[in-house]
């Protein structure tokens, strides 16, 4: 048990970040959850009564009067934890030798590569979007080029299509994969992969029992940064997915700003958060159980 | 019978970043009997680990070969190669057990079961860790993580078994007691090692020969008496223990022995064994040759050392020229410091260089 004077200090030293965590996280988490169960009210806002439709409508116990049933909801949710999943995926695959490349790298050209790698936070995500916008669009330099070299014939329909959206995400996602996965990578000892080939594995053993073991924390730490935003991001469906690359965050974003119906945005916010809490949980205790 | 490990002629360069090259290895020849405990030995930097790590197979030669039971390993990868390394640094999974670590060998080869379960216990046993699998390698003091080390290494029984710097981490006492064990269980594995360390003592205590190097080559190569008692050269001389060089010019040989002479006119008796008059040479005598009494090297001593059991007594001899340090056997009646002596020793004992 600390001392009085000790514990003093400690609730001093702890206050503001419990402070800013009450007020902005905590708080609007609670006024989320609470109107999550509350009646929409006729012109925005809500009434003050409980109201378990909301989620009715979501999992098919809807009145079917007021509130109707839609499946939509969930293959909305299913497809944007597809897509997060994907963009986890591919991040992951771009990111992995990467990592290990650069990690073997002199000290001062890792230090320029690590700038290039968050050299894009210096810039405006949503122009870096409408840059890839110009660049998918048919008349755009993807389409220009495969048709100057002959690959296609005619320019490929990529904007506006599930693709594009995954590329997007994969391209605004990946240095926040890159830099716990590098710094699990550079962490990783070497003498244990010599270690291992000394005692008679081959390369990939080596790979599936010591070193992907040894680098897991980097891939669990990256997977889980990239895919809570994934699954709630609305800005690149928004610009880069069109009409039918309608993503949850997208539907929440509606919810509260067009259809002006803020106990179900909310729902549909707290079904989010319960599978992604859900999701992660899962990962963590199967990766310690991977690392024993 | 030829040896069981044979290297020849083995070469290896290093680029340094201030743009010349370095020699790691400059042409090393070593043969390793099949249960033989060969220690190399040298200073930093002389190319212990990387004549070890070409053996392994970690470092590539830039020329000459190295060949295991007549076979040629140079275009073997490091885990095709019938050998076994212990690194410095221990390098254990952090995340296996200490049982799996043991059992990687054997897990990668993919034996049964229960072959795996008896020769993982085996190992265990052999390094006094019965009992101990289930840990994880964090939950175990230093002397242990080594000896899961080495329960690693040993668990597929290889022919030859590298150590590099292994026991380097670990301190006096525990350094001392896994020399003998480790000295032991060579002895009962019936293979053989090969060890480096820069610790000359070490080397001395466990090896059947040393082989010690300087600057990519090796320097000199002998039972650990032969090293001591008769170093080739200065270097040797002075790497291996204490010792006193004299330099000398010989004056007139009489029967099998030769009188010598320093610069400051002290007089020395040596084995007259290839001396011809008139010509200059460095003697060796090891501190422990010399008796403080009813000698000829008339001194007094200027600094005494306490090491425990023994003292160390630095002798200043009357003639001038530098000390002359002396092992003294701490009693009472022991010289004080400035208290006269006269340095006696058995001229056999003395060691001729062959090299100044
Ligand atoms: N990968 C490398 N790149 C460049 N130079 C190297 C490399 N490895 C070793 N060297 C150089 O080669 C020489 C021999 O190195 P080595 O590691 O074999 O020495 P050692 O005898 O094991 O020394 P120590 O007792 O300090 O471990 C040293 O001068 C070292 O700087
Ligand atoms: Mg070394």
């Amino acid at each position: 048990m600390a001392a009085p004077r000790e514990r003093i200090v400690l609730a001093v030293l702890l206050a503001p970040a419990t402070l800013i965590l009450g007020v902005f996280f905590l708080l609007p988490l609670l006024i989320v959850a609470l109107f999550s169960v509350l009646m929409p009210g006729l012109y925005g806002g809500v009434e003050w009564a409980f109201y378990h439709w909301n989620y009715g409508r979501i999992f098919g116990w809807a009145d079917g009067l007021m509130e109707i049933f839609e499946p939509i909801y969930l293959q909305i949710l299913l497809r944007s934890l597809g897509f997060a999943t994907l963009t986890v995926l591919l991040c992951l695959i771009l990111c992995y030798p990467v990592a290990f490349w650069m990690s073997r790298l002199p000290e001062r050209w890792r230090l320029l590569f690590l700038f290039l790698v968050t050299l894009p936070f210096f810039s405006s995500l949503i122009v870096r979007l409408y840059a890839w916008l110009l660049i998918l669009r048919p008349s755009g330099l993807l389409n220009q080029g495969l048709l100057a070299l002959g690959v296609v014939d005619a320019p490929l329909d990529i904007l506006y299509t599930p693709a594009a959206v995954v590329l997007g995400m994969v391209y605004i996602m990946v240095p926040f994969m890159f830099l716990p996965l590098f710094a699990a990578v550079d962490n990783l000892d070497r003498s244990l992969v010599e270690a291992s080939f000394d005692l008679g594995a081959t390369r990939a053993q080596t790979f599936r029992k010591v070193i992907l073991p040894q680098t897991l924390p980097g891939i669990v730490a990256g997977s889980v940064i990239v895919f809570i935003p994934s699954v709630g991001n609305f800005i690149v469906p928004d610009i880069l997915g069109g009409a039918k690359g309608l993503m949850m965050g997208n539907l929440i974003e509606q919810q509260f700003l067009s259809a002006r119906n803020w106990p179900f945005g909310s729902a549909l916010a707290m079904v989010v958060m319960s599978v992604v809490l859900m999701v992660l949980l899962t990962m963590v205790a199967r990766s310690r159980r991977v690392r024993g | 019978m030829t040896a069981l490990l044979e290297i020849r002629g083995a070469r290896r360069r290093f680029a340094t970043p201030e743009g010349g090259h370095i020699a790691a290895l400059d042409g090393v020849d070593l043969d390793v009997g099949g249960n033989e405990f060969v220690t190399l030995l040298g200073p930093s930097g002389c190319g212990k680990t990387t004549l070890l790590r070409a053996i392994s197979g970690f470092e590539q030669l830039d020329g000459g070969s190295v060949r295991l039971d007549g076979a040629d390993l140079g275009a073997l990868p490091p885990f095709r190669r019938p050998l076994n390394t212990v690194f410095q640094s221990y390098a254990l999974f952090g995340h296996m057990t200490v049982a799996r670590n043991v059992g990687y060998a054997l897990e990668v080869r993919g034996v049964d079961r229960a072959t795996y379960e008896r020769e993982v216990g085996q190992a265990l046993e052999k390094v006094g860790l019965s009992g101990m699998g289930a840990r994880k390698p964090s939950q175990l003091s230093g002397g242990q993580r080594q000896r899961v080390a080495l329960a690693r290494a040993i668990v597929a029984k290889p022919r030859l078994l590298l150590l590099d710097e292994p026991l380097s981490a670990l301190d006096r006492n525990l350094r001392q007691q896994m020399q003998l064990e480790l000295k032991d269980l060579q002895h009962r594995l019936g293979i053989a090692f090969v060890f480096v360390t820069h610790d000359q003592e070490e080397a001395l205590t466990m090896s059947d020969r040393v082989v010690l190097m300087r600057a990519g080559r090796i320097e000199q190569q002998g039972s650990p008496r032969d090293i001591y008692r008769r170093p080739r050269s200065r270097f040797v001389a002075e790497f291996i223990g204490e010792t006193n060089l004299f330099s000398i010019t010989v004056e007139r040989i009489e029967g099998g022995l030769a009188v010598g002479r320093t610069a400051q006119g002290l007089a020395l008796w040596l084995p007259a064994a290839g001396l011809r008059p008139g010509q200059s040479a460095v003697a060796a005598l090891r501190p422990a040759d010399f008796t403080l009494e009813d000698g000829d090297i008339a001194g007094q001593v200027s600094r005494s050392v306490y090491l425990g059991s023994d003292l160390h007594l630095f002798v200043r001899p009357n003639a001038g020229g530098p000390e002359i340090r002396v092992t003294a056997r701490d009693r009472a009646g022991a010289p004080e410091v400035g208290t006269p002596v006269s340095l006696g020793y058995d001229p056999a004992a003395a060691h001729v260089l062959e090299e100044a």
